[in-house]
């Protein structure tokens, strides 16, 4: 039987202990006892999960353990004892036995391994049968036990809701584990990127040009700061230059100048500029952006302009992110009371004095909150940098000159055929480990930020 | 009282006597009717009471007087309002050197989040009332004093607004009201949040600052209206029912809403 027929036979059985234990707890009704602890379906429920949890759990080992179970098996067989020692031609010999004896594959290619797949269809039923009989042992266990608990004043419903709970926290941790999954990875090669490479070529050198093989005591064009410096003058200073003034004085129109009917409209067409892929952005600012820009820089006298310069990515990145601190800024200017604006107005204060003198300064915590966010996504935006920003690593604050980004290197190192053990590919993973120190950094504060401004009218 | 009563008799003869006088005015929420053809006269030196009970229109008569009805889209008046015998809904009244001039208080203390200082210097900055930081000075102190909030914040004034006590916070509010030398007050319940020694201290201001401006004060509290005012207007469901001095009307309505209301039938 295959795993997906065990499975059905689990739930099938659950459904039936649910009949079972709801009519078991029915029974339990009757003038003397009119009512009983939980309704008849919790004890349903609970005779269900007693039912099917433990071979799920059971299901989900074997489904790892199985495979190397039934080739221990065919191998300690004295048929397969000829086949070759290499191990890459050992396991393509093997895993094409199995592919034909489990019925995905049709054809032989390997030598030797025809005899193998009688092997594999032997140990495969046997182990077929091991699990088929290991799972419905699960199922009459656990749903015996749970029959016997079952009793007028047996608290079913609590027991239900504490297997609820575990399931909630279990769906929640998936999310904190991968997390702390890839920071570890990113951690580990990091680690070993910086047994290679000197931390401080990589942290303070200026020459980014990396080799293929490392020269300890030499300059192996591992020095990072270029990439910073990119990733910083894109994301941090251009795209805010451009994000800052045009989401601000939107927040503000939206929040205090426009008609419920005209902010009814905004607001959704603010969000599609959010929800507009970034690769869309990226050849908008490589195909429209760019050489106009790069046009601009020629007639005012930038004569080495690059077509694919910084300020195009920082300009489009900008107005990708502009939505976002709109509606940072929105939120905030909302937040300021009602009673804060009528007080400035009613002492004879004009729209924009309020603004300027009462509502932005309290709202300023959670704009800078919102800003710090929007730098935080900016610095981690990859394909517009990828697309309009180019590859060439100079240090430079000439906004018309060619520059690279961290996000922009990461894909340059990993693209192409790449050892996994190489300086390349481990370097990547250090830029990735900086990278996600800086915006992990700039999310706490943002956060605390916000939070702390939001007490503040609480 | 009988002399204020034969001061307002005597003013009623002269047109341009009244500080502010209203007449035939309508105020609709989009086509709801909040105000039914009020006409009232205001005069200087007095303190004139609205009561009424809830949502019977005297907060939203208030806040035309100042056209803070202009900051809500839906609202639309009707009538005339003179101030000065100069028509505030004019096309060329400037709503912001009215509001200079129509000061306001709201049912909760609203101090800016900013320093006790920078609240009350915050109108006379944009108005431009003081030429340089000594004058400024001195129109924050003068107005601290006349609030009674001087000897109690003298020697913190740069802590923040929003640290006083809820008393403290509302004479913030009108010594803020005051510093950019209104003419007219209008006080908006503004001691339907303060506990009743607050109330007590406000009602006294009330008292001193009577002699130099027109107050007007909103109140659900007829001992409260009573205790302040000279003047009382009676709001019933968006009309003017009675008004008159406030003696008169406590303790000789002439219409039976009135009675009912001041015995306590309903409200």
């Amino acid at each position: 039987m295959t795993i997906n027929e065990l499975l059905f036979l689990v739930f099938a059985f659950g459904l039936i202990a649910w009949f079972v234990g709801r009519a078991r707890a029915a029974s339990f009704i009757s003038s003397e006892t009119p009512i009983i602890n939980s309704l008849p379906n919790y004890h349903g429920w609970f005779a269900t999960l007693w039912a099917i949890v433990p071979p799920i759990l059971f299901l989900i080992v074997w489904i790892n353990i199985s495979p190397a179970l039934i080739t221990n098996m065919v191998l300690a067989n004295p048929d397969a004892a000829s086949i070759t020692a290499d191990s890459f031609s050992r396991s393509a010999i093997l895993s094409e036995a199995r592919a034909v004896a489990n019925g995905s594959s049709q054809a032989l290619f390997q030598e030797g391994s025809e005899k193998l797949v009688p092997l594999y269809k032997a140990a495969q039923s046997y182990y077929d049968s091991i699990a088929f009989a290991a799972t419905l042992l699960l199922i009459f266990a656990g749903g015996t036990y749970a029959y016997t608990r079952l009793k007028p004043d047996f608290r079913a419903r609590t027991n239900v809701e504490k297997v609820v709970m575990f399931a909630l926290l279990l769906a929640s941790l998936i999310a904190v584990l991968t997390t702390v999954g890839i920071v570890a990875s990113l951690v580990f090669e990091a680690y070993r990127f910086v047994t290679l490479v000197s931390p401080f070529e990589f942290l303070f050198g200026t020459n980014w040009n990396p080799r293929d093989t490392i020269v300890a005591g030499e300059d192996n064009g591992y020095g990072a700061i270029p990439l910073f410096w990119g990733t910083i003058f894109i994301g941090a200073i251009i795209a805010m230059i451009v994000a800052i003034p045009f989401g601000l004085m939107s927040a503000i129109f939206l929040t205090q100048y426009s008609t419920p009917m005209f902010r009814s409209w905004m607001k959704p067409i603010l969000e599609i500029l959010a929800g507009v892929p970034t690769v869309v952005y990226g050849y908008f600012a490589a195909l429209t952006v760019a050489p106009a820009v790069r046009d601009f820089a020629v007639m005012i006298g930038f004569s080495n302009a690059a077509s694919d310069n910084a300020m195009a990515a920082g300009v489009v990145m900008g107005i990708m992110i502009i939505p976002l601190v709109a509606s940072m800024a929105d939120d905030s200017i909302a937040a300021v009371p009602g009673a804060m604006r009528d007080g400035s107005l009613a002492m004879g204060a004009t729209k924009s004095e309020t603004i300027k003198h009462i509502l932005l300064p309290a709202a300023l915590p959670g704009v800078v909150g919102g800003i710090l966010l929007a730098v935080s996504r900016a610095i981690g935006e990859t394909m517009i940098v990828v697309m309009a920003a180019g590859y060439a690593a100079n240090l430079t604050a000439n906004p018309f000159a060619s520059i690279t980004t961290v996000t922009v290197q990461i894909v340059a190192l990993l693209t192409g055929d790449q050892d996994f053990g190489s300086p390349h590919t481990l370097a990547a993973f250090a830029l990735g480990l900086v990278l996600f120190i800086v915006t992990l950094l700039l999310n706490l504060v943002a956060l605390h930020i916000v939070k702390k401004y939001r007490e503040a009218y609480e | 009282m009988a002399e204020q009563n034969s001061q307002s008799d005597t003013s009623d003869d002269g047109t341009d006597a009244h500080k502010i006088t209203a007449r035939n005015v309508n105020v609709f929420y989009d086509d709801k009717q909040a105000i039914d053809d009020v006409s009232i006269d205001v005069d200087m030196e007095n303190v004139t009471a609205f009561i009424g009970p809830s949502g019977c229109g005297k907060s939203t008569f208030l806040r035309t007087i100042n056209r803070m009805n202009d900051t809500i889209p839906s609202a639309r008046v009707e009538g005339e309002i003179k101030l000065d015998g100069k028509d505030i809904y004019d096309p060329s009244m400037d709503v912001v050197q009215l509001r200079a001039r129509v000061g306001m208080v709201f049912q909760k203390p609203n101090p800016f989040p900013k320093s006790i200082y920078d609240n009350i210097a915050y109108g006379p900055n944009i108005h431009g009332l003081a030429a340089n930081k000594a004058e400024l000075d001195i129109i924050v102190e003068r107005s601290l004093q006349r609030a009674g909030l001087w000897n109690e914040v003298k020697d913190r004034l740069s802590d923040s607004g929003t640290a006083l006590s809820g008393g403290q916070q509302q004479r913030l509010c009108i010594a803020r009201a005051i510093a950019v030398d209104p003419e007219v007050i209008l006080m908006d319940e503004p001691c339907s949040a303060l506990d009743p020694i607050a109330t007590a201290k406000i009602e006294e201001l009330i008292h001193e600052l009577r002699g130099k401006y027109a107050i007007i004060i909103v109140t659900h509290n007829m001992q409260q209206a009573a205790r302040v005012s000279q003047r009382t207007a009676f709001f019933h469901l968006g009309n003017l029912v009675e008004f008159g001095v406030t003696s008169d009307i406590f303790t000789n309505p002439q219409k039976t809403r009135t009675q009912d209301y001041i015995t306590g039938r309903y409200g």
